[in-house]
């Protein structure tokens, strides 16, 4: 009997689940088609003639006429924005009037300097945001609270290609501690041989250190800078969610039973802030791309956000509708994770499921 | 009886006497703040400063001095408290004159993104159903963009320029309000007094912009102001980008691009404007902190 009971309830757990990743999917799925539908309107309301950015501004009329229905300018709106999906879902986004190749070719070379930026900066994020957010939610309205709150609001205010122009000035320039604009000086650009594309990562498994090290240097100063802003935020996420926990009651049984202040904060307390911090750092982590804009112009860097940039200079539409769909689909991506995280890791929110 | 008695009466007269008791009080409380005083006078003087423009800025910000002895005069010179830049115009003046562009990209993104986030936000959260999920989706998908990556693509398509940037930035903007004035409407929508306005037969355009709007406006109007120095920075980016006001336009964010080819050798072009944008978005964002810690009952706890 109570066999049979419990079989039932797993069963139906297990279609709920089902349900709700079904409504999930189907949520994403049509946020998907949303982008794709601002990135085509945006890109047929450009002011630049996409006929004229093929063949230049000296073809004759037949030339011209050509190219437009080759291009399935001559279609219905609706019919070429089935063409666009049809385009996208095989990853062909045209040709970069700027490099003449494809623009998924662009995107993939450029990508990964982009990722390991990201990457680092989310690294030193949330290694220095954590312990401080709840350092500053322990000694809460003290010296400890006021100094986060302030290098938050620094990090909330302070435009970031400013500050990283003030650090190149400060620690290239003057102080020499770091290298310069760029991912790596160019006598050690040959002698690793590009695999993951990941240069820390390359350098590391060949064994060139120092390769190594010249990255580090110039990765550094961009990555704690981004990261700068990462901790802003988490830092001011986890103390909230401390200060929450630690009101909680099981918080002061700890205490009555004699747990030491260590454990309670480090491991009781935190432990239970631990699952909507993983949402933030995973927000925080679609946010880097943001900002990744703005630094990768100061610091010369070769990834994602200069291609957009250098493109939108050059009026090469095709290459900044391709970037920007890529970032809003790693935005929407990084928040069915961190949805799916947050219900795998809380069983509370699991069982609702 | 002193005015300040008559305000803090628990016995109000009349509605006025309360409304105006109410928003002394709320005043006292944001009194109290001292931070949040420093942003509010940061906000006042930032409004100063673009009124009086003419009468502040010693020099004219668009015609430089003499190209031979007046460029990259360094900070503190005489006559040019931040120095000058690469075409010997005065760097203070041309942030005093800048500051009008930074508040009128702040006025008018909040007058173009506010209306219509309140506008979508009370209608689908009013009539529910199909109309909430449709346009719940849509803001859904809104916000699936990075906004400052939206923005550029949108300047990219309308071309560069201040007002398209406004535009662009404006687009970015009503989600979150729309998301924050839906849940506020699901809150009250069911309650007796819009019932009750309903039954004596008022039209749902009458109830949602007489009754659900006003309702809805503090919390909107908090996070607005604590979304200002976003639009702030993004409108700074946008100009850094060459995206942005062009030049010669003092606007803060392109004086740091044009500043940014002598960041070596006269580091104060390109650091000035920088600075003037931090104090006034940390201006905005300490004004915002302590509008919520007054006005939201829900974060004071």
């Amino acid at each position: 009997m109570s066999d049979a009971t419990t079989d039932g309830g797993r069963e139906s757990a297990l279609l709920r689940l089902l349900w709700k990743a079904a409504k999930l999917l189907a949520t994403v799925a049509l946020t998907f088609l949303g982008l794709l539908v601002v990135t085509f309107l945006i890109g047929r309301v450009v002011p630049v003639d996409p006929v004229l950015a093929v063949i230049g501004d000296r073809a004759p009329k037949s030339v011209y006429d050509r190219v437009f229905v080759e291009l399935g300018l001559d279609r219905p709106l609706y019919e070429q924005f089935w063409i666009y999906l049809h385009k996208v879902f095989t990853g062909d986004f045209g040709e970069s009037f700027l490099t003449k190749r494809p623009i998924i070719d662009d995107i993939a070379r450029v990508f990964p300097a982009t990722l390991e930026l990201a990457t680092v900066a989310i690294l030193i994020g949330t290694v220095l945001g954590i312990p401080m957010g709840v350092w500053a939610a322990v000694r809460q309205g003290r010296l400890a609270d006021q100094v986060v709150r302030v290098l938050g609001l620094v990090g909330y205010s302070a435009p970031i290609f400013w500050l990283g122009l003030l650090g190149l000035l400060v620690f290239y320039a003057r102080l020499n501690w770091v290298a310069g604009p760029g991912r790596i000086d160019i006598a050690y650009e040959y002698a690793i041989t590009p695999k993951t594309g990941l240069l820390l990562l390359d350098s590391a498994m060949q064994g060139q250190w120092d390769a190594f090290r010249n990255v580090f240097a110039h990765i550094i100063l961009p990555a704690a800078l981004l990261g700068y802003f990462s901790m802003a935020y988490i830092s001011r996420m986890t103390r909230s969610f401390m200060l929450n926990e630690l009101a909680q009651e099981y918080v002061t049984t700890a205490r009555v039973k004699g747990v030491p202040e260590w454990r309670i904060i480090w491991v009781h307390a935190l432990r239970n802030a631990a699952v909507p911090l993983v949402t933030v750092v995973a927000l925080s982590y679609a946010n880097l791309l943001e900002g990744s804009v703005l630094t990768e112009t100061v610091f010369a860097w070769p990834g994602l956000g200069q291609y957009i940039t250098n493109s939108l200079q050059n009026a090469d539409m095709n290459a900044v509708l391709g970037g920007t769909l890529l970032i809003g689909a790693i935005f929407v991506g990084l928040n069915l994770l961190s949805d799916l995280l947050y219900t795998l890791l809380d069983p509370r929110v699991r069982k609702q499921a | 009886m002193t005015r300040r008695d008559w305000l803090l009466s628990d016995q109000p007269a009349s509605r006025s006497q309360a409304r105006l008791g109410q928003a002394f009080r709320t005043w006292l409380a944001f009194r109290s703040n001292w931070l949040a005083m420093v942003g509010l006078g940061i906000v006042v003087l930032l409004i100063l400063v673009a009124l009086g423009a003419n009468l502040i800025a010693p020099h004219d910000p668009l015609l430089g001095g003499d190209l031979r002895t007046e460029r990259f005069l360094p900070p503190l010179t005489e006559g040019h408290l931040l120095g000058t830049d690469d075409l010997a115009r005065d760097i203070f003046s041309r942030i005093v004159h800048g500051s009008r562009l930074t508040l009128m990209v702040v006025v008018l993104v909040a007058v173009i993104a506010t209306p219509i986030g309140l506008l979508v936000g009370t209608t689908a959260g009013y009539f529910g159903g199909w109309i909430d999920t449709v346009l719940m989706r849509l803001t859904d998908i809104f916000l699936a963009f990075p906004r400052l990556i939206l923005a550029l693509a949108f300047v990219a398509a309308l071309g560069p320029g201040i007002e398209n940037a406004i535009i662009a930035i404006a687009i970015t903007s009503w989600p979150p309000y729309a998301r924050l004035a839906r849940a506020e409407t699901l809150t009250i929508r069911d309650s007796d007094f819009i019932n009750a306005a309903r039954l004596q037969g008022a039209s749902s355009a009458r109830i949602l912009w007489g009754h659900v709007t006003p309702l809805c406006l503090s919390s909107v109007i908090i996070r607005v102001t604590l979304d200002m120095a976003g639009i702030i920075l993004t409108a700074a980016g946008l100009g850094f980008l060459g995206l942005g006001a062009q030049p010669p336009q003092p606007e803060w964010g392109a004086m740091i691009a044009a500043g940014r080819r002598f960041l070596i050798d006269q580091w104060w072009v390109a650091t000035m404007p920088g600075i003037a944008i931090f104090i006034v978005s940390l201006g905005f964002n300490l004004l915002g902190d302590g509008l919520r810690d007054v006005l939201d009952p829900k974060a004071r706890k």
